[in-house]
């Protein structure tokens, strides 16, 4: 049984569909957070084409996340990034059987209606696009299409989560090849989860509202983590993840799985460094496996890296309310 | 009795699920036995029941090749250790898998069980739902059922039973001791479908 626990009673994204005697119901809280959990411990890659989607389903991915420039580009590049053109993403849908997700900025409400009108199976709310509403994010309960939101500690996390969000990934530093932000996200993450649910096993109601109000979250969802013990989501790593040991290593810090997204397709080894992921991510728990995933890869073909503290533009302080 | 050992193939999609609902199951059911998470083909040898969980079916059927565990799985259950398939584990057990869009997908599967199954029949995640089902061998009372990107079952061999239908279509079969549905009562709290299966495993054992 997994957490449904909603902010409100009748989110304008659950449909009911009578086929004669039987009632469907589509869009419930349960079938948009049980799509998440299908996607555990699985590596979803990012792609911009049908020939990577391909390369990404042949080499075990979970599903792919399409967008316009890989984030490695879009920083290169500036101006604004928005959401895929729809005819490269309805193409990709075409072509591969696995799950396929699209970005959209953050706030972009019809950005995200016509990702959903063209079936994209789950909408990725992403800093690393130009943010349209510095104020608010997608008010993402009145979409029957699930959506995946970044964070980068636990009040970012179940806001969004109370704004709809049906999976979480940390935020890391997108486009870096550098894993060291992703770290501290999740350790950031983990470390508030194990203090509310200590105040939780304590009895301290007092004290819990107190972090509510500090995390600007509902009592609730706080108490809900708290006596989960994680999110009541599941929840990936994301940003600068670029080699099979950067996957194992997230797996192990508690993460359900694994987002790569310039990490694959700006290396030049892209269809073993694919390979490679999936399987590292899988047997994080065997460091043999993993060193023979490592192998995999040769690490002059990794991704150049950037330093995090020479960044002009650091994504992961975007939509952070 | 005898300790069941009841595994969950650990290679992806909602393992953790399945495992909190076979252990209420065997607590219902007041049987002795414990759950485990099987990755390596050395999991398998202590196993009575053998349950795939949902996830991707193309990713669980590459890493299946992997070490080869899919010959080993497939070797245990022809010689009757009784499995469970929950949507991507019912497609990794058909004989034959074709998707509704992009047709066939030459993914590897076990082929155990004697089913033509359509990938993603229903449609993209938008089309996903939950519905009452009727399921009448494990009793009169509906069985909440999760479909979410869901398979159905296209065609059925001579030895295989309907467990339940929606509509026309078939969404959950059984062959022997070998157990597939379209959908994922591992994400509702009720277990009696993980209470059928480990019965089935208990009598398999004695």
């Amino acid at each position: 049984m997994i957490s449904t626990l909603s902010t409100i009673l009748q989110p304008k994204g659950q449909r009911i569909e009578r086929v004669g005697d039987i009632k469907l119901v589509k869009g419930t809280t349960l079938v948009k957070r049980g799509f998440a959990h299908m996607q555990k411990h699985g590596v979803i890659m990012d792609v911009t084409n049908v020939e990577q989607a391909q390369i990404a389903e042949e080499a075990g991915a979970v599903a792919v996340m399409v967008l316009d420039k890989l984030p490695y580009d879009v920083r290169k590049e500036g101006g604004v990034a928005r959401t895929a053109g729809l005819k490269i993403i309805e193409e990709i849908l075409d072509h591969v059987t696995i799950p396929v997700m699209a970005k959209c900025r953050i706030g972009h409400t019809y950005e995200a209606k016509v990702l959903e009108a063209i079936g994209v199976d789950m909408i990725d709310e992403s800093e690393v696009l130009t943010p349209a509403d510095e104020e608010r994010h997608i008010w993402k309960w009145d979409f029957t299409t699930p959506f995946v939101c970044g964070a980068r500690d636990l009040g970012e996390a179940l806001r969004r989560i109370e704004e709809g969000a049906s999976m979480i990934r940390t935020k890391g530093e997108p486009g870096t090849g550098n894993v060291a932000e992703a770290i501290r996200h999740i350790r950031i993450v983990n470390a508030e989860i194990n203090r509310v649910k200590s105040i939780y096993e304590a009895g301290d109601e007092q004290e819990l509202i107190k972090v509510a109000r500090e995390l600007r979250v509902s009592y609730e969802i706080l108490v809900e983590t708290a006596r989960l013990g994680r999110l009541p989501v599941v929840n990936f790593a994301a940003g600068g993840i670029a080699t099979p040991a950067d996957a194992a290593l997230m797996m192990s810090l508690g993460c359900d799985g694994i987002f790569v997204g310039s990490g694959i397709f700006k290396s030049s080894d892209p269809k073993q460094r694919a390979q490679a992921i999936v399987l590292a991510t899988t047997f994080y728990d065997d460091p043999s496996i993993v060193a023979e995933a490592q192998k995999m890869i040769d690490e002059k073909k990794s991704m150049v890296g950037l330093d995090i503290k020479s960044l002009e533009l650091k994504m992961q302080e975007r939509g952070i309310d | 009795m005898r300790e069941l050992v009841i595994g969950v193939l650990g290679f992806q999609g909602d393992i953790e699920e399945h495992i909190t609902i076979s252990k209420l199951a065997l607590k219902e059911l007041q049987f002795n036995g414990r759950v485990i998470i099987v990755k390596k083909n050395c999991d398998l040898e202590a196993l009575n029941g053998l349950i795939i969980p949902g996830g991707e079916s193309t990713v669980m059927g590459r890493l299946s090749i992997f070490n080869q565990t899919i010959t080993i799985m497939k070797e245990k259950i022809r010689e009757g250790m009784p499995v469970m398939g929950t949507c991507s584990g019912l497609i990794m057990l058909a004989s034959r898998v074709y998707d509704r869009v992009v047709g066939e997908t030459n993914q590897p599967t076990l082929g155990v069980l004697d089913v033509v199954v359509e990938r993603n029949a229903f449609g993209r995640q938008r089309e996903s739902f939950e519905v009452d089902l009727d399921i009448p061998i494990i009793g009169e009372k509906k069985f909440r059922g999760v479909f979410i990107r869901a398979p159905i079952v296209r065609e059925v061999g001579p030895n295989v039973q309907v467990l339940s239908k929606l509509n026309d279509s078939i969404i959950a079969v059984q062959q022997g001791n070998i157990i597939g549905t379209a959908f994922h009562p591992e994400l509702t709290n009720d277990s009696r479908l993980h209470q059928y299966f480990i019965k089935i495993v208990a009598e398999a054992s004695t």
